[in-house]
Formats: C-alpha cells, structure tokens, sequence
C-alpha cells in the first residue's frame, strides 16, 4: 500500500527512487526546504564544522585501523609505523590526532552558541540534552582513543581516570579491576578500548547525531534574536523571517569548512603537536608500568574538570569528593534548560548581569582549563577551588539571578541587516 | 525578493568554488589511496632474495620464497635446452610475445643463462602450483610428453621453459621473475638487471 | 676553566644527599636545524660511530635516511651501515639489550624518538653535562640526568670536566654540596667549540630521526593553506552573491 506522499513515477531516475524510497521527500525535509532564521550569525557554523569533524575522524580512524595493532607489544610500534613505513600514514594520524582537539574545540563553541543564544530553551530542551549526551559519549571516546598510542603518557592518562572509579564507596575497586579486565592498564584494557573506540561509540555517536538533527529540524532553529520565527508566516506557510538552508546555509556552510580547513591544516601540516598540547611529548615513549611522567596532565579538553577534580580535598577518609563534583559539573549542564528563568532567551534582550555572569563563566572555564594542565602548585591551586566554587554558583544560581536580572523588549521580527 | 540578480556572476562563482573544492577532494582523497600501497616495511620484507645454485644438479629444482610466491630454479642440462625449439609447434605462445617476463627472457629459453631457468611456480591459469614432470614420455602425461611442468587442478601443461601448451586452461606462460646473477653461484631473485653484478 | 652551558641547570641543582630529581626544567637552546643537510650528514656519521655501538633506532630505515639527507648507497652501505645489513633494514644495535640490561643495570633506549619525547634542548645539555664522578661505577655523572647508567663514551672527544662544589649549610644545620661549575679536566680531542658543533649535528640528527618527514610536511603545507585560503575566498564569494537575494 503505497504512502499518500509517494510520488508517481515520472520516467527519470530520481523518480524510480523516489517511488520506492523518500530520497527527495528526506533531503527537502532535512535540509533542503528546511527554512532556518535569516539572521544566524557565524557562530551557527560550529553545528556543520562538528558534523564535518566528525566524518573526518571517522574515515581517517578507518584508515588508522588498517594498520594498527591493538596489542600492548605491538601498539606503540604500530603507529610509529603509520608515522614512518604506510605512504602518507603520517598525514592520516596527525589529521585524526588534531582532529580530536578540533571536535571538542567546535563543540565547546558549538555549546556556547546554546548559552549564548538561549537555544537550550522551550521547545529545545530534548535537542540539548541530546547534544549534551553527545558531548558525554565524545569525551569517553577521546578517552578511550588516547590509550590506544599506548605511549607513557596514555597508559599513566588511562591509569589514573580509571583509577577514580575506584574512588567510590564499597563497590569501586571492583569496578576498576572490570573496568581494566586485569589488576593493572593492559594489553586486555587496551584491546576493549579499542572495540569501544572505533565500533561502539563511535555507532552510538553517529546515531545521536541523527537524533540531534532530527530534534533540531522538528522543532526549528533558534537565532540570536532567540524569538519565535514562526509566528509571523508568509503565504507560502514558511517563516516570513526565514530562508531555505539550500542554497543559503549550504554556501554559508562551506564558506565556514574552508576557513576551518584553513586553519586545521596550519596546526596539522606546520604544529601537530601544539607544543604538547595536542600531542604530549611524554606519549612518544613506549608505555612504562614502572615510570609515572614527571607530569601527568590530561589532554585540554579534559583539563577544566580535571582541575575541579584536583580542587576538592579529600575528607572524611574518601577521594569521592572530588569525583563527584567533577561528575556533578557535567550533569548540572544537562539541567540547563530548566535553571534558566529568565524571560528572553538570547544574549542581546538580556540584562547586565546576566551578561556578566556568563562572561565570567567563560573566564573562570578557560582559567580552570588552564589550571588543569598546570602542576597542582599555587596559584593554580587556589584559582582552581575559586573557579570550581564559580562554576557551580553559575549554575545553581541560575534560577534566581536570571529571574531578578532585567531585561530589554524582544523585537517583533528578527534583526539582519543586509551586507 | 531578488531584483537583479547576476546570473553569470553566481554561475561563475558557484562554478569555480564546486571546480576548485573537487580538485581539493581529490588531493585530499589521494594521500589515503595511497596508504594503501607497499608500505616501507613491506617492501623490506619483499627485497631481492639471494638464491645460492652451487649445489643445484643438473634436471633438478630449487624452490625458494620471494614476496609470498614460490620462485623455481631449474638446472636444465645441454638437451633439455636443445629440445626446446623442437615443441614450438605445440605451444600457445612461443615467443613470449604476451606473457609476463623481463625483456632478458623473451626467448626460447626464457632465461638470462639456457642452463638456469628461473619462474614463479604459480600456474597462469588460476594460480595453483604446478607439478614438475621434467622426464619426457611421463607415465601419466603419455608418451608424446615432451618434460615439462604440469598442474594439478585444470590439466594445463607447460613446457621446460615454462611456456603453455596449446588447448589448455592456463593462457599464458609462467611468469618470469627479475632476477639477475650476483656471481656464476648466486642469483638475485626480484633485482632489476640494471644491478646485475 | 670553562663554564659549560649546562652551568645555568647545574646551579640548580643539588648533587649531594638528597639529591632532587632534574625534573621540568629548561635548557639552552640546542641551536638545531633539521634543514642544514650538512649538520644532518655529519649527525649520522656520529649516531653510527658512538651511539649505535649501544643505542638502537628501531623505528628508523637506513634507506629512508639515505634518500633524505643525500648520502649516496654506497656511502651509506661504507661509512654509516657498520654493523653490516642491508639498506632497508631497520637501525638496530650491535648490542642485544638483555646483555646491555646486565651491564649497563638498564638497557639503553632505543633513539628513534627520544628528540620527541625529551626535546634537542635536553639532549644538547645531556651531552654536554657529564662530570668525573668518582663515587660513580661509570666514574661519571651528569647534570641534567643525575646518576645516569650512561657511561661518558664522548670524554675522549669532549675531556672530562671536573665539578666545582660549593658547601651550603641549610638552615637546618645539614651541610649540602651544590654544584657551581665546571673546570677543565683532562683535555679532549676537540676543542670546546669542536665539540659543541659535534654535539648540535648529533641532536640535530636525532630531531631528524624522531620526525623524518618534519621537512616535507612543512613544505607541503604551504601549498595546502595556500590553496585552501584560494578556496575559501571563493566559498566566500560564492556566500555573499547567494546573500545578495536574502534582504
């Protein structure tokens, strides 16, 4: 029984698909008649770029699979392989190795974007939770991907993330030894890292990605004006205020991947290891069970929440703490859509203390980020404990200050100004 | 909403962008085909393999790996090399004019020395290994057998220069590998003869 | 007397009990450039007459070396390839390492990446950081790796500098014995300067070592951002004419 939308068949090819299959029907649906505001600014790329990030990361891991070998005696050879002996193998591992950076670089703005704006907002509040489900499952994967160099600094990395699993009251030093498959980081540790990083979540990202978009197209962009587009349509039923994505964003989209591109391929081809940041010098030293590096840091884009690990003291006989917090940063954000009360949604109608708030959040998560890399020394110390003790006011206080926080008028339509 | 639109303008520049982005994709999609070649290590393992023939006799065989395959030296004697020219009748490609070999080898021989001939043991038809039946008149092969090589899963027969007999599967002659002498004792098996010593 | 460029770590620094760990600190610049073939060439001459006696490059093909920096196969097969092998092997070492494990109490690493993972500065003021040491078996000690196992196999080139102390009595009343300097000891082959440019080819080798692509990636690259910033000024025009409609 053909569906009511199934087009006839109309003697081209398209049409014998599209008869049998909605190819047309989901391309306009999804992308091409998907009417988005006029009005997004540059900072609605990072959505794109994280989709363009995440397929590189996908085709050069494919390729980083072929010749790796996920053993404790042969990983850390296998990639100076890829490095040395595989034509072009360099090229394919310094793309995926600073792709990781860029995903979660474009993520953190992609996210800000959200704050920004109010996107996270009625009737987003799924599309934001789906996102930060991403984020969650991302940072897992870039976990478990940084053990696979098995270099020194990935093995005593694995060691101690795992380790705070252990942390926990009654059933953490179980949970670690399953966790590690063994009494100590593996060959059986990384053998199921690897399942996990390049088949499991990998599926599991791909999917939530879908999901995410099919939130987002259901119920519409948001714009940095944060109101309602739809409440003023044309006679063609879209959004007066609204344009198709194709061509629009389809160009604006690829204006954005080049100037992405532009300065992805500076860092890949000119500083692939950004002075250790991306690549740490310790993990070009095969992984040694009996040498902890002198320093041990996680890779940046865990560093803001390694350093509100490090800020909470241990009591009461327990290391929890600290882990909890750290867990409790990244749940609360999940909370988003609900602590903020304030009656406007973006930036521009809000008032000043919202604005100084976010902004010093902003401050305080780089500063924490920063602290994070840092030994546990002062100042960095004491920076860590006032940020920590920041970012958890932001968010807590959230409720209250963004209801007593004035605000301007929202405008009617969307402001844009042709160039 | 569009009141002057430059149609050529945005042809153009779409044009140019989708020109120069597909050319940008190819380039990007090169360096990953590439990998795909022998790696340096590969190409290590699979070097030149030295084949000592000092105690090779006269009507016997030496086998040897090279890159995965079996590499066959035989030491014909002066008759064997003699007889060659005589089966030319019976054979699909005498002259070597379409089988896989180094131009030293195009001839009835087949070799860079009569007495050494040097193949791959893997049969053209579809790469079984073929059996070495060098007596004439074999007493499975029949009478006619004029020495030669025989496989195994389809009947094709070769001759003792590894050349096709016509009216069998395999279309042309065993492969010739290059290969070039080091000394009168020592043969370079995947060397090209530019290196020859 | 001469003042090593090691002496600014070496003032740092506490040799007797308690001895600190020469941990996180920097060091002079090494002054390398992997685009100096010369330095290269010379580097690798070093690398096989007093490194690979001990030291592998398990991750380095000679081959590979050779078509990098110039050197002809049959230089290479003559002057660098001393333990024999052929061209596309791998750097191995003369030496098995369970044996070197015995008697160097640790066997000495493979060299392949030690530039990434300990940078040329270190290396540079490694090499220029032996001391006599009595108390030590190899007679020896050094200034950015305190209690090395590594013998100075260079002191017939370089000399062997003989420490200056200075006693510091801490607060505590414990009497410290700080290193303020070296003086001459017994004189090498090379003078000073000989012997800072010996060292500047060999780490400037072993930087070439941990990355021998380095070069051509960097070349490379200026024509993929070039032709990138081409493409997106084009993406960019494309962008504003399709804009043009939206008013």
């Amino acid at each position: 029984m053909a569906n009511a939308n199934t087009p006839a068949e109309d003697g081209t090819l398209l049409g014998w698909i599209n008869a049998r299959f909605p190819l047309t029907r989901m391309w306009e649906e999804q992308w091409g008649k998907y009417y988005a505001p006029k009005n997004l600014n540059n900072w609605y790329l990072f959505g794109s770029l994280s989709l363009f990030v995440l397929v590189l990361q996908i085709v050069t891991g494919i390729f980083l699979t072929m010749n790796y070998k996920p053993s404790a005696a042969e990983a850390f050879g296998s990639v100076e392989y890829i490095m040395r002996d595989v034509e072009w193998g360099w090229l394919i591992r310094y793309l995926h190795s600073t792709g990781a950076s860029a995903f979660f670089l474009v993520v953190y703005l992609h996210m800000f974007r959200a704050m920004l704006y109010g996107s996270y907002r009625k009737p987003r509040e799924l599309l934001w939770i789906f996102g930060m489900v991403i984020y969650l499952v991302l940072m897992a994967e870039a976990f478990f991907g940084y053990l696979l160099p098995w270099g020194n600094m990935s093995y005593w990395g694995a060691q101690v993330i795992v380790s705070l699993f252990g942390t926990l009251p009654v059933i953490g030093a179980g949970l670690v030894e399953w966790i590690r498959g063994d009494f100590y980081i593996s060959d059986i540790t990384l053998n199921r890292f690897f399942a996990l990083h390049v088949i499991a979540l990998p599926l599991l990202l791909v999917f939530l990605v879908v999901a995410h978009l099919l939130a987002l197209h259901e119920v519409g962009s948001n714009n940095p004006d944060g109101i309602d587009v739809k409440k003023h349509k044309g006679p063609d039923g879209h959004p007066l205020d609204s344009i198709p994505s194709h061509p629009y964003y389809s160009v604006k989209d690829i204006m954005g991947l080049t100037a992405f591109l532009v300065l992805f391929c500076a860092v890949v081809f000119f500083a692939p290891t950004l002075g250790g940041l991306f690549l740490e010098a310790p993990n070009f030293e095969p992984a040694n069970p009996m040498q902890t590096p002198e320093h041990i840091a996680p890779v940046w884009y865990f560093t803001p929440f390694y350093a509100m690990l490090r800020a909470v003291p241990a009591f009461l006989g327990t290391q929890v703490w600290g882990v909890l917090v750290m867990g409790a940063a990244i749940v609360l954000l999940f909370f988003l859509p609900w602590l903020d009360r304030s009656p406007v949604r973006s930036i521009r109608y809000r008032g000043p203390i919202y604005k100084i708030a976010l902004a010093l959040f902003v401050i305080w998560f780089v500063v924490l980020g920063y602290c994070g890399l840092m030994p546990a020394v002062e100042p960095f110390k004491t920076l860590s404990v006032i940020g920590t003790i920041y970012y958890f006011a932001y968010l807590l206080l959230m409720p209250w200050f963004t209801r007593i926080d004035s605000h301007k008028p929202e405008p009617e339509r969307v402001t844009y100004h042709a160039h | 909403m569009t009141e002057q639109v430059d149609k050529g303008r945005r042809q153009l520049l779409t044009a140019a962008t989708a020109l120069t982005g597909a050319v940008g994709a190819a380039f990007a999609a090169a360096p990953f085909l590439a990998s795909w070649k022998p790696s340096a290590r590969a190409k290590a393992l699979g070097a030149p393999v030295e084949i000592d023939i000092s105690k090779l006799e006269t009507g016997s065989m030496l086998k040897v790996e090279w890159r995965g395959k079996p590499v066959w030296v035989v030491r014909r004697s002066q008759e064997m090399v003699g007889a060659l020219d005589a089966v030319d009748p019976l054979l699909a490609d005498p002259g070597s004019e379409s089988s896989e070999q180094p131009d030293f080898a195009r001839n009835p021989a087949r070799a860079l020395k009569p007495e050494y001939l040097v193949v791959l043991g893997v049969c053209t038809h579809l790469g079984c290994a073929p059996l070495s039946r060098f007596t004439p008149g074999d007493a499975e092969l029949g009478a006619d057998w004029p020495g030669g090589f025989y496989c195994p899963c389809h009947g094709s027969k070769f001759d003792l220069s590894g050349r096709v007999f016509k009216g069998v599967p395999a279309p042309t002659n065993l492969a010739v590998p290059p290969y070039a002498f080091v000394d009168d004792n020592h043969i370079l098996v995947g060397a090209d003869q530019s290196r020859a010593a | 007397m001469r003042i090593d460029r090691g002496l600014v770590l070496a003032l740092a620094l506490s040799l007797a009990p308690p001895v600190m760990a020469a941990g996180g600190g920097s060091y002079p610049d090494a002054g390398t450039d992997i685009h100096d073939t010369p330095s290269l060439q010379r580097g690798a001459r070093n690398f096989a007459n007093y490194c690979m006696g001990c030291h592998s490059a398990q991750y380095m093909r000679w081959n590979r070396l050779a078509a990098d920096l110039g050197i002809s196969e049959q230089v290479l097969e003559e002057n660098l390839m001393l333990a024999g092998g052929k061209p596309h092997d791998v750097i191995l070492s003369a030496m098995p390492a369970a044996q070197a494990a015995e008697w160097f109490g640790k066997a000495p690493p493979d060299l392949s990446l030690i530039a990434r993972s300990r940078g040329v500065d270190y290396l540079s003021a490694f090499l220029h950081g032996f001391y006599a040491d009595p108390s030590r078996p190899t007679g020896v000690n050094n200034t950015v790796l305190a209690n090395t196992a590594m013998p100075h196999v260079l002191a017939n080139l370089q000399g062997l500098q003989e420490a200056e102390y200075e006693l510091v009595t801490r607060e505590d009343g414990v009497t410290e014995q700080h290193l303020v300097g070296f003086k001459a000891g017994a004189p090498g082959e090379l003078t000073p300067e000989q012997y800072d440019d010996f060292v500047r080819d060999t780490v400037n080798f072993l930087d070439y070592m941990g990355e021998p692509v380095k070069a051509k990636r960097e070349r490379l690259g200026v024509w993929v951002v070039l032709f990138l910033l081409v493409l997106f000024l084009l993406a960019w025009l494309q962008k504003k004419e399709y804009w043009k409609d939206v008013r």
